[in-house]
């Protein structure tokens, strides 16, 4: 038994560490938010060259072909870097749902694209409910003519095609629509996390392309939340472990009384439970990303698992920083509140702690297993 | 990553759960709730030997002195198998956790050959005579007083919170060798027969109604000087290994123990009425057992993290704080959980009324010792600042 990442992985990691630190180091994090769509064109370039937008796609669609693990452990320093704009959705989002839902034609146009860095998706699902049950969308399709409102759309005004989750004759189906399309208007929702810009996207007899229909929608849906959340919760691990070193560093040198605040076990102790929950959220990730990879029955209660303790540790990890900080945790110039908002933002999407506590006990409590009948339609399709 | 088990060690797996199978003692239930204390203690040392003659006893140790030289892998599969079968505890539990590998690791050949063997068979039991009345989480600040005497020590002083002190033939003691020394330095551990003349036993009643701890007075108890563990004077480092050990490995069947009370809690949450539906059916109920599942799965995870780590550096480090601080603080959470799903029933101890024998109010009580035994919580975020962090000391 090895519960850590092997060399190559770690190699990975620091490589992806190294480019972010020359290339979206906090300045930079900070330009690019106070833009309107937190997007540079140019890192776009640079991180496609890595072959990172690929990351877990294979090779014949243009992908990098590499494990769930690898990718945890990229997207954990990207939440270290606080990267800003639509890797997530762009990459694991609408990325893995074209993988899931798409034919091979689909794949080849919709994902190629991504993988080679050409095109930035995302995907449109909560609606005004602002639920993250698949159940909860009420949009409809009317033959391939989509007519609506999404919310809480990530990056949309900078994405090339949106995968749009609506009903169609009474059940789930995936479109993807050309963000230039007809009848579509993308309107910013000011929010939070200012490095991560949220929309409200409405359809006007939009035309739109199906991708699936039915059983095959809902399992890809499904397998798409679950990578996006296992990149997320890697993400939120990254951001947790930075703000403990932020923090560990301000209690070594900020002196009161004569002596590093650190040196008081009040703010000792903080930063004790910060490791404790930087550590657990970390060991959470890393298990639900291997769980996917492996195709482990218990993967979607993993996800579960890992997103609901990684959405309490992040907000918890941000209140103990912003303490331990003071006066300066509570000012604009400390890059603290950066972490604390992705912190708030990460910790509502794909489900917050109550919502996958109630996913969990659904399994553990009532005795009923995730998806199997989505799950055996997906591995049909999958090897057939 | 790779959570598999290696074929070996799922052979090794598929033997223990077949030994178990076949020899967990059917009235373990019944001793466990019905035994006074020494009747249940008689009743585990036959227990221990019997897991010790088929080869299962101290698994990870060398083969030479009795162990069966296996992997620390291996070890904890089976102290996992164990409590997946319900299987009693093993008398000799602090000589087999932590003692042992104590003595593994500091101790002369003679020592070894001397003291292994009967830990592994519960011949002779161990208990650890480390806290003093003025030496509790300042640990270093220990009185009791070794002075040699030609070949021998001469110790005075008192013990205090000694678990299992009631049944121990041996004490594996920390004392101050030089009495113009202080703190860290200065300090020797020391292996002291209980039955020597000087030395009293007086059990300490706790909190749940169990006498589980004593108080140990010496009075001019005569050691031979060869009963030193390490150095003379080294005592602090030979007993900080000890509390590495304790940190490292006293969750390990823990887990599944939490886990197998999880489902058993889950069983009965769906016979038990909240709020006009069953509990299970209660949303503010379901959300307590989803995060008490969650924080002992995490258990788990961290476990294995920690598992790993070990293997790779060889000893177990300070990261094992860190285990320490969650499990505890995660098992007095999910008691909490566990009386508020129970209500009025989590009260009764025992009798037809109470819920599956007291258990469970027995559990709530206990628990309380868990983030003070073996280093309370805040040492352990001591540690975890200064050692792991690399924080200033703070005292």
């Amino acid at each position: 038994m090895q519960f850590g990442l092997t060399e190559t992985q770690t190699t990975l990691k620091n490589t992806v560490r190294k480019f972010l630190a020359a290339e979206c180091p906090p300045a930079e994090v900070r330009k690019q938010m106070e833009t309107e769509t937190a997007f540079d064109a140019a890192l776009w370039r640079k991180i496609a060259e890595q072959g990172w937008t690929g990351i877990i796609f294979p090779e014949e669609y243009g992908g990098f072909g590499m494990g769930m693990v690898e990718m945890a452990a990229t997207l954990e320093e990207m939440g270290r870097a606080l990267l800003p704009g639509p890797f997530s959705s762009t990459v694991l989002l609408a990325g893995s749902l074209v993988e899931a839902a798409g034919n091979d034609g689909q794949k080849k146009q919709y994902l190629g694209s991504i993988c080679r860095g050409e095109a930035k998706a995302t995907v449109a699902l909560l609606e005004d409910s602002a639920s993250w049950s698949r159940d909860a969308v009420q949009m409809k399709a009317t033959g391939l003519t989509l007519n609506g409102r999404k919310l809480f759309v990530p990056d949309a005004a900078v994405a090339d095609f949106l995968l749009v989750v609506a009903r169609m004759d009474g059940d789930l189906a995936v479109f993807v629509v050309p963000s230039n399309a007809k009848g579509l208007r993308i309107t910013n929702l000011p929010a939070m996390d200012a490095t991560r810009k949220l929309y409200e996207v409405t359809f006007d007899n939009v035309a739109a392309e199906l991708l699936a229909h039915g059983s095959h929608a809902r399992a890809a849906l499904d397998r798409a939340l679950d990578i996006a959340t296992v990149g997320l919760v890697a993400e939120m691990t990254g951001g947790m472990q930075r703000l403990l070193e932020i923090t560990v560093e301000y209690a070594k040198t900020r002196k009161q009384f004569g002596r590093a605040i650190g040196e008081f076990q009040a703010v000792q102790h903080q930063c004790a439970d910060m490791l404790v929950y930087t550590e657990s959220s970390r060991s959470a990730a890393y298990y639900a990303a291997y769980a996917i990879q492996e195709g482990i029955p218990e993967a979607r209660l993993a996800v579960s698992v890992a997103k609901a303790y990684a959405s309490d540790a992040y907000r918890e990890v941000g209140n103990r920083a912003i303490q331990v900080h003071g006066g300066m945790g509570f000012t604009w110039e400390n890059d603290v509140h950066l972490f604390y908002r992705r912190a708030k933002a990460s910790e509502v999407a794909y489900g917050d702690a109550a919502f996958h506590r109630e996913r969990i006990a659904k399994v553990v409590v009532d005795g009923k297993v995730g998806s199997a009948e989505e799950e055996k339609v997906l591995a049909t399709d999958a090897h057939g | 990553m790779d959570l598999n088990l290696t074929p070996t060690e799922l052979g090794f797996r598929d033997q223990v759960r077949a030994w178990l199978a076949a020899n967990v003692p059917a009235d373990w239930e019944k001793h466990r709730t019905e035994d006074e204390m020494l009747a249940r203690f008689e009743f585990l040392r036959d227990w221990q030997k019997k897991v010790f003659q088929a080869g299962w006893a101290g698994i990870a140790w060398p083969k030479e002195y009795g162990g069966r030289g296996a992997t620390l892998m291996e070890q904890v599969i089976f102290t996992e198998e164990m409590a997946r079968a319900g299987a009693p505890p093993l008398a000799n539990v602090l000589g087999l956790m932590l003692i042992g590998p104590t003595i593994i690791a500091f101790g002369t050949d003679a020592q070894k050959k001397r003291f292994l063997p009967n830990i592994l068979s519960a011949d002779e039991i161990w208990c650890q005579g480390f806290s003093e009345p003025n030496a509790g989480s300042d640990l270093a600040n220990v009185r009791t007083e070794a002075k040699l005497d030609g070949d021998h020590y001469v110790i005075n002083g008192q013990k205090v919170w000694t678990s299992y002190g009631w049944a121990a033939d041996w004490c594996a003691l920390l004392t101050r060798s030089d009495p113009n020394s202080a703190k860290h330095k200065g300090l020797s551990y020391i292996l002291v027969d209980m039955k020597s003349p000087g030395v009293e036993v007086r059990p300490l009643r706790q909190l749940t109604g169990e006498s589980e701890f004593c108080e140990l007075f010496f009075r001019d108890v005569r050691v031979p000087a060869e009963n030193v563990l390490g150095q003379v004077g080294d005592g602090w480092n030979v007993a900080l290994g000890t509390l590495m050990h304790e940190r490292a490995t006293l969750g390990a069947g823990m887990q599944v123990a939490f886990k197998r009370q999880f489902d058993r809690l889950v069983e009965l949450s769906h016979t038990i009425q909240r709020n006009g539906h069953t509990a299970a059916e209660d949303p503010v109920m379901r959300q307590k057992l989803a995060q008490s599942f969650i924080e002992i799965e995490i258990m788990r995870l961290n476990q294995m993290r920690a598992i790993t780590r070990i293997n790779q550096k060889g000893v177990p480090g300070p990261e094992g704080s860190i285990q320490k601080i969650f499990w505890t603080e995660l098992n007095q959470r999910f008691q909490q959980v566990a009386a508020e799903l129970l209500g009025p029933y989590v009260q009764l101890t025992k009798g037809d009324r109470a819920i599956d024998d007291g258990g469970w109010a027995y559990s709530f009580l206990r628990t309380r010792g868990n983030t003070i035994e073996a280093g309370t919580s805040e040492i352990q975020r001591n540690i975890v600042g200064h050692f792991v962090l690399g924080l200033p000391k703070s005292y």
